[in-house]
């Protein structure tokens, strides 16, 4: 009985100091991916703010801005949404946010009769808009810890083809929004809804003043015009892939929180679990001495004939409790 | 004076440094070469070599697509696909010609993508 509750409690603990030490490892896994995923952060920043620049430059050398994915759409029947979430779990709620985020968004456009279209990246949210029976446009996965441009072109593709197409095909959309979860610092993390398409004039109308002082006169090969045509999508794909970037490195944030209050909480248990160990324990010696005082008594009571020694000089402790104490055995 | 280069990919910057000229294959107008104090400039590129032609030597990339800006003797190549040629790994490069053999747009984009990379390699070497 006592000793099988104990022997139980042993079992218990080992387990949980097994998982405390995966948990562990996980935290420092993703402690140190942290660094790296933030470092990718930053080497992608010069492409994006120069392509910004190139794109303000265009916009003040007489670039029209009558390019289908700057042009605004009225009525818009039909939202596309890029959703970026983890391959892998284990990370907290990091993908729970995301993916609820995009749930309700969705809902309120449906809510105002307009229609959805999901553009999924990573596995977490395309195995929960799958099992709740979503329709699902495309789903990208198997990159979501270090994504690659050319991963995020190709969720940018998918996006950007069926916005070209439009409402009024089967497929198309009329707006995209991308969410994903904005790295802010290692602490705070934020899950944010931004519209990707039609891109917002107002970007580019302030990179063109951002420009440096009076506009150069640019010569430009092929003409303004041209040259932006190739480069929105460029430009789209480069926040699809900023995006990517900012959640993989969320994510391994996310992770590292997570398995630090698991090995915590490990830890915590096992101490109280040691505790009640030991009192079961405890407990079981004291009921086997109260056992074998009661015995010798008993025995010692039939042979003295019911007269009560008090002191008596035959029985020692150390050969009644030869078991409990005497561990080395040097009495026996 | 010299012109201060920056070949930006998506990832990362690839190249930084200064330069004597450099030389790249725009969209409209074939190759254009840069010196210093050229006039502001801004392009779309072709799939093709660029080259950076420094005192000690030259600096070979092949890129598929991007732009150019060049101001105040700065010049900034933008590619979303841009490799140096000492990471261009000329076996697989040759394999991917070799396999791109149809006439639709895709073969004939990855012959010219191949092609480039060979070219920026041979060049380097």
């Amino acid at each position: 009985m006592a000793s099988g509750q104990e022997r139980v409690l042993r079992r218990r603990i080992k387990s949980i100091q097994s998982t405390k030490k995966i948990t562990r490892a996980m935290e420092l896994i993703a402690a140190s991916r942290i660094v790296k995923a933030q470092q990718r952060v930053a080497a992608a920043r010069p492409y994006s703010e120069q392509i910004t620049a190139v794109m303000g430059n265009l916009a003040a050398g007489g670039a029209g801005l009558d390019h289908p994915l700057l042009q605004e759409r009225d009525p818009v029947r039909k939202v596309g949404f890029i959703l970026i979430s983890a391959d892998r779990g284990l990370a907290g709620a990091y993908n729970s946010t995301v993916i609820r985020t995009a749930e309700r968004a969705l809902q309120a456009h449906q809510a105002e009769g307009r229609d959805y279209e999901l553009t999924l990246s990573g596995k977490k949210a395309e195995g929960y808009f799958r099992y709740r029976e979503y329709r699902i446009g495309d789903a990208f996965s198997g990159y979501a810890e270090v994504p690659s441009y050319e991963d995020a072109r190709r969720v940018a593709r998918a996006a950007m083809e069926r916005y070209e197409r439009g409402s009024g095909e089967e497929g198309g959309t009329d707006q995209v929004e991308l969410i994903y979860t904005r790295f802010l610092s290692m602490g705070t993390q934020k899950v944010v809804n931004v519209r990707l398409l039609p891109m917002e004039r107002e970007a580019i109308e302030d990179a063109a003043k951002a420009g440096d002082g009076p506009q150069a006169a640019y010569e430009f090969e092929p003409e303004p015009g041209q040259i932006l045509e190739r480069l929105l999508p460029r430009y789209v794909e480069g926040r699809v892939f900023a995006a990517m970037l900012d959640a993989a490195a969320s994510e391994q944030a996310a992770r590292q929180r997570a398995m630090k209050a698991a090995t915590d909480n490990a830890e915590d248990l096992i101490k109280k679990l040691a505790t009640v160990a030991n009192k079961v324990r405890q407990a079981g010696i004291t009921t086997e001495i109260m056992e074998i005082v009661g015995g010798a008594e008993a025995l010692r009571l039939a042979k003295t004939g019911g007269k009560v020694d008090y002191f008596p000089e035959t029985v020692l402790s150390r050969d009644l409790l030869v078991d409990h104490l005497d561990r080395s055995g040097a009495y026996r | 004076m010299t012109l201060q280069v920056e070949l930006v990919s998506p990832e990362r910057i690839l190249y930084s440094g200064e330069a004597d000229m450099v030389v790249c294959r725009t969209v409209a107008g074939g190759e254009v070469a840069f010196l210093t104090g050229h006039a502001p400039f801004l392009a779309a590129l072709e799939t093709g070599v660029v080259r950076v032609k420094t005192g000690s030597g030259e600096e070979v990339a092949a890129v598929h697509g991007g732009f150019v800006e060049v101001r105040d003797n700065r010049v900034i190549i933008l590619s979303d696909v841009a490799e140096l040629a000492k990471d261009i790994d000329v076996s697989r490069a040759e394999r991917a010609k070799s396999e791109a053999t149809g006439d639709d747009e895709d073969a004939i984009e990855a012959r010219k993508r191949a092609d480039a990379r060979l070219d920026a390699a041979k060049r380097a070497s």
